[in-house]
């Protein structure tokens, strides 16, 4: 495949892009004003539906099925809410939407949001994020001035409100059910589902929660029809990503791919290969979470879902990390597991146990004070967790772990019998 | 607080009817803002404005990393320890940092001047290291820019 058309990445980013008149410029709120004066929500909904997208946030859940769920005539009030919380370690793709093209979130989000008849909608944004928030606070008070917020939006009975909401500092409140339970100002913790999010959400109403770079997609999808949309990337997962590109990797940053992109063109071309020609280790595809593949694995491979899931990995949150030869996967690991028990909430004891547990190991392996046993225990923790807590967390650990026991085992058994990394306990790479 | 009132009435009427337990983060960021951390008669006069539960807002205060209920530094450094930092760099940053300052993460400075703390991923990752001073991204740190810029901090 050749092309690598853009949807979200097709304006020069200069000094005053972001702003509303830059936006206007490129023909913003356009199309807003066609959804609410030629559309019904039921057709926005359709058209969505049609497209095909699916969720950009981890878990590629279909956008159309999840807003679906939503009764337009139970006579209760929906909240929106997008998940501006980007904490799976490797992503910063969302940052870029929310620094460079702020009204295009806010404006997917009023089709959204009348297409889900939304009185009341929120963007819940991490804590720790400054420029991402200014920028988010200043286009949308720009939007009120201009009257795409309010009552009586355009002239028409439609009315929306929208509040900012910034977290405090917890990954698990980047999970759907934990961010609304924050937003309600409590302890972000995760909720047992069923009831699912969209019967019983934020204040038990009907809540859809969408990822950034999902929802951003809303305007290009509404302007130019479903069937453009599905012209783009692959048929099963239409349009693009946004790839956030780490670690030893010569260019870093943010990349629009087209889905179905080849892999290894965009490490070494797009993004200029690994520092001093060294060899491709691993890559981490979509946020630490996802499970590692080797450089052999990844070398055939398109950037779609549909072929990571079938080399026993994920696109997931498209946060890619790269590690180059010579990196220490024990060290790497002890890296993740302290991360993980870090921000355990604690409500479920697996997790909060086993993360305590797995990254005890870990650190005992990497102080030289490895036993035999301890490679079969991080397997065995890793296993307690998989489909025994309310939320992904535990899980998602336990992936992270297993994968990159399962691909470099010997690296572990090396260390706990020589009481010394293989690799000389490298994290860095020294080109 | 007191002070802190009429910004929290305005707060208030941005949110939907009945959405009074929502404003409890936000009233502490913007209560630590003012004053570095949020002190005990805080709480109380927060739980007097919301008519929430006390135990909420300790919980909320103890669960969010962010949240502090003592004073720290003048200058709070974080430092990130997360994967893509720690592949281009962090941790020599950290340790760099500590023997600068002569304190370990999680300590102050005993001027009060600097304290200094390791943070996970702040999604700053493609311009690894990446270091928070206050509330400002320093991206692409060396040990030698951070020298200098901790020089200009009084």
């Amino acid at each position: 495949m050749a092309k690598n058309t853009k949807l979200l990445m097709t304006f020069p980013v200069t000094p005053t892009s972001h702003t509303l008149a830059d936006y206007r410029e490129r023909g913003g709120y356009v199309t807003l004003d066609k959804a609410l004066r030629e559309m019904t929500p039921q057709e926005v909904r359709a058209e969505i539906t049609a497209s095909g997208i699916q969720g950009r946030g981890g878990a590629a859940f279909s956008m159309g099925r999840k807003w679906g769920v939503v009764n337009l005539n139970d006579g209760q009030p929906h909240y929106l809410c997008a998940n501006a919380d980007e904490g799976e370690p490797g992503t910063f793709k969302d940052r870029w939407i929310l620094e460079e093209a702020p009204h295009l979130l806010l404006e997917s989000m009023l089709i959204a949001s009348y297409a889900l008849q939304v009185r009341h909608a929120f963007i819940y944004i991490r804590g720790e994020f400054d420029l991402p928030y200014r920028r988010l606070a200043g286009a949308l008070a720009e939007a009120y001035a201009a009257g795409y917020f309010g009552e009586e939006i355009l002239g028409t009975g439609f009315a929306c409100d929208l509040v900012i909401y910034r977290g405090a500092g917890s990954y698990v409140c980047g999970e759907a059910s934990a961010l609304i339970t924050s937003i309600e100002g409590k302890r972000g913790y995760p909720r047992n589902r069923p009831p699912r999010l969209t019967v019983r959400g934020l204040y038990q109403k009907p809540t859809v929660i969408n990822n950034v770079e999902t929802l951003s997609n809303i305007v290009g999808i509404i302007a130019h029809g479903a069937e453009a949309f599905k012209q783009v990337g692959t048929t099963k997962n239409p349009g693009t990503r946004l790839i956030s590109i780490s670690g030893h990797i010569n260019r870093p940053g943010v990349y629009e791919i087209e889905v179905g992109y080849p892999w290894a063109k965009f490490i070494y071309e797009d993004c200029g290969g690994i520092p001093g020609g060294r060899g491709l280790k691993a890559i981490i595809p979509g946020g630490i979470s996802t499970k590692v593949l080797t450089g052999e694995e990844v070398a055939p491979l398109n950037l779609d879902n549909q072929e990571l899931e079938a080399a026993g990995s994920s696109l997931g949150s498209g946060g890619m990390i790269v590690i180059a030869e010579g990196t220490c996967m024990v060290r790497l690991l002890q890296v993740m597991l302290r991360f993980y028990h870090h921000e355990s909430c604690g409500q479920c004891t697996p997790c909060r146990e086993g993360m305590g547990w797995l990254h005890r190991i870990i650190d005992r392996i990497v102080a030289g004070e490895g036993r035999p046993e301890d490679v079969d225990r991080l397997y065995q923790v890793s296993k307690l967790n998989d489909g025994n807590t309310i939320c992904g967390m535990g899980d998602a650990a336990g992936y992270a772990t297993v994968g990159i026991l399962n691909k470099f085992r010997n690296e572990f058994e090396y260390f706990i019998e020589h009481k010394r990394s293989l690799c000389d306990g490298n994290l860095e790479c020294h080109a | 607080m007191k002070h802190l009132l009429p910004e929290f009435d305005a707060l208030r009427a941005r949110f939907p009817a009945g959405f009074e337990s929502s404003l409890v983060l936000p009233c502490l960021r913007r209560m630590q803002e003012d004053q570095g951390f949020v002190a005990d008669t805080d709480i109380d006069a927060l739980v007097a404005y919301l008519g929430v539960p006390r135990i909420q807002v300790e919980e909320v205060l103890s669960f969010y990393t962010q949240f502090r209920r003592k004073p720290i530094g003048r200058w709070h450094i974080q430092a990130c320890r997360n994967v893509s930092c720690s592949l281009c760099g962090g941790e020599r940053i950290i340790e760099h940092l500590a023997n600068k300052l002569g304190i370990r993460p999680g300590q102050t400075t005993s001027d009060g001047r600097f304290t200094l703390s390791t943070v996970e991923c702040v999604a700053s990752c493609g311009s690894a290291p990446v270091v928070l001073i206050n509330d400002t991204y320093h991206e692409r740190v060396s040990p030698e820019q951070l020298d200098a810029l901790l020089e200009t901090l009084a």
